[in-house]
C-alpha cells in the first residue's frame, strides 16, 4: 500500500511539472506530426501500399517520438540534481522505476491518442472495426518500449552526449518488441485471422514480461550512487 | 606470468599456421561453390569465438554487479572488444561468401540480421563506456547493458525467425546442414581450436594492458594530489 502511494506521488510530481512547462509533450506531438507528414512523401497516401506500410509508419512515429520524450524527461531529472533529491527521499528504488515507467507510458500514450486519429484522417485508414484489439496492441507495445526506455534513459542521462546515446542503446535492444508490435498491427489492419493476430499478441505479451522484469531487476544498479 | 603469455602466443601461432594449411590446402575444394567455400573455415570459427566473447561479457558483468570488483569489469570490457573484432570479421567474410553463392551480399535472414544487431549492441556497449566520465558508474552502466544485450540476442533471433517464417518471403539461406565430409569437419574443428586460442591470447593481452593502464592512471592521480 505504501509503495502504491509513493508511486502515485512520483507520477503526480512528474505530471505536474509537465503540466506547468508542457515542453516534453508539445515537442513529442509536433515531432510525431512531422514524422507522419514526411512519410506521406515517401509512400503515396492514396495507394494500396499504404495499407501494408501504415502499421510501420505508426510504430516508427511512436518510437521516435517516445525516444524524444524519454530523453527530455531524464535530462530534466538531471537539471538541478533532481534525481539526487529523489534518491534522498525515503522511497523504494523499485518504486522509482515503476513510477518512471508509468509516467513514460502516460506520455507515450498521449502521443498515440493524438497521432493515431491524425494518421486515420491523413492516410484514410479504417480502424473502427478493429479499434479494441488495436488499442490492446498499442498498450502492450507501449509497456515494453517504456520498460526498456526507462532503464536506458536513466543510463544515458548520465553520459556525455545523451541525445545520441539513448537511441543507440534503446533501438537495437527493443527490436523484438517493435517487431511483434508492427507484425500484430499489420495482421490486424490487413484483415488477418484472429489466430494470426493473437499469436503475435501473445509473443508481445511474453516480451513485455521479460523486458519489464529484467529492467526492474537491473534498475537498482543504475541508480546506485 | 610472462612465460605463460609466451607459451600461449606460440601455441596459437602454431595452431593458426596448421589451421591455415588445412583450410587452404588440405581441405578439398567444394563441388558446387568452389574455392569460395573455404571462407567457411574462417567465418564459422570467428562467429563461435565472438559468441564466446559476448558470453564472457555477460558472465563477468554479472559477477561485477554482484561483487563490485573492478577486475571483473576490466575482463568484461576486454572480452567485448575482442568479441567485437571477431564479429566484424564475421560480417565481412559472410557477404564475401554470399555474393558468389547466393548472388547477393546480404539478405535479411534471421541469422544475418541478428548478427548485425548484435554488432550494433556491442558498438553501443563500448561507446557507453567511453561516454561516461565517472569510471565506477560507467562500469555499472556497461555491466547492466552487457547483461541485457546478451539476453536480448536469442530473443531477437527468435522474433526475427517467427517474423520470417510466419510471412513467406523469398529469402535465401536457412540450414543446408546436410552433414560435412569428415576431412572438412576435421579442418573446421582445427580452425575452431586455432581461433579459440587466438581469441584467448588476444583477450589475455588486452586484459593485462587494461590492468596496467588502470594502474598508471591511479599512479598519476596519486602523484597529482
Amino acid at each position: 500500500m505504501k509503495s502504491v502511494r509513493q508511486i502515485g506521488t512520483i507520477i503526480h510530481k512528474d505530471v505536474l511539472i509537465e503540466l506547468r512547462s508542457k515542453d516534453i509533450i508539445i515537442s513529442m506531438l509536433i515531432f510525431s506530426l512531422i514524422v507522419v507528414v514526411v512519410f506521406n512523401f515517401i509512400f503515396d497516401p492514396g495507394s494500396e501500399m499504404i495499407k501494408t506500410t501504415a502499421p510501420g509508419i505508426l510504430w516508427v512515429t511512436i518510437i521516435f517520438a517516445g525516444n524524444l520524450g524519454l530523453a527530455r524527461s531524464f535530462a530534466r531529472e538531471h537539471e538541478n540534481a533532481r534525481m539526487h533529491g529523489l534518491l534522498l527521499c525515503p522511497v523504494d528504488r523499485s518504486a522509482i522505476f515503476v513510477a518512471k515507467m508509468l509516467g513514460n507510458i502516460i506520455f507515450i500514450t498521449l502521443v498515440e491518442v493524438v497521432s493515431l486519429p491524425i494518421m486515420v484522417i491523413l492516410f484514410d485508414i479504417h480502424i473502427r472495426h478493429i479499434l479494441w484489439p488495436l488499442i490492446l496492441i498499442l498498450v502492450l507495445g507501449t509497456i515494453g518500449f517504456a520498460a526498456v526506455g526507462t532503464l536506458f534513459s536513466t543510463i544515458s542521462a548520465n553520459t556525455k552526449s545523451r541525445e545520441v546515446m539513448l537511441p543507440l542503446l534503446l533501438f537495437p535492444v527493443s527490436i523484438p518488441i517493435i517487431l511483434a508490435a508492427v507484425k500484430s498491427t499489420t495482421f490486424l489492419m490487413n484483415g488477418g485471422g484472429f489466430a494470426q493476430v493473437w499469436s503475435w499478441i501473445k509473443i508481445l505479451i511474453a516480451f513485455d514480461v521479460i523486458f519489464t522484469v529484467l529492467c526492474f531487476l537491473l534498475y537498482d544498479y543504475v541508480l546506485e550512487e | 606470468m610472462k612465460r605463460s603469455y609466451l607459451i600461449l602466443s606460440i601455441l596459437s601461432y602454431i595452431c593458426m599456421f596448421i589451421a591455415l594449411y588445412m583450410a587452404l590446402l588440405y581441405a578439398p575444394t567444394e563441388k558446387s561453390m568452389g574455392d569460395v567455400q573455404r571462407i567457411f573455415y574462417f567465418h564459422v570459427p570467428s562467429a563461435w569465438v565472438s559468441f564466446l566473447g559476448f558470453g564472457i561479457v555477460a558472465v563477468a558483468s554479472l559477477f561485477f554487479l554482484r561483487t563490485g570488483k573492478s577486475t571483473w569489469d576490466t575482463l568484461a570490457c576486454s572480452a567485448a572488444e575482442v568479441g567485437l573484432l571477431f564479429l566484424t570479421l564475421v560480417l565481412i567474410t559472410g557477404p564475401l561468401w554470399a555474393k558468389p553463392v547466393w548472388g547477393v551480399y546480404w539478405t535479411w535472414d534471421a541469422r544475418l540480421t541478428t548478427s548485425f544487431i548484435l554488432w550494433l549492441i556491442y558498438i553501443g556497449y563500448l561507446m557507453l563506456r567511453n561516454y561516461v566520465s565517472d569510471r565506477q558508474r560507467g562500469a555499472r552502466f556497461a555491466a547492466v547493458f552487457g547483461i541485457i544485450g546478451f539476453i536480448d540476442v536469442p530473443i531477437v533471433y527468435m522474433s526475427i525467425r517467427w517474423w520470417r517464417t510466419l510471412h513467406p518471403a523469398a529469402v535465401v539461406g536457412g540450414g543446408a546442414d546436410s552433414g560435412l565430409a569428415p576431412v572438412m569437419l576435421a579442418t573446421l574443428l582445427v580452425c575452431v581450436a586455432a581461433f579459440t586460442l587466438l581469441f584467448s591470447t588476444l583477450l589475455v593481452f588486452r586484459y593485462n594492458t587494461r590492468l596496467l593502464k588502470e594502474k598508471v592512471e591511479e599512479l598519476i592521480i596519486i602523484n597529482q594530489s
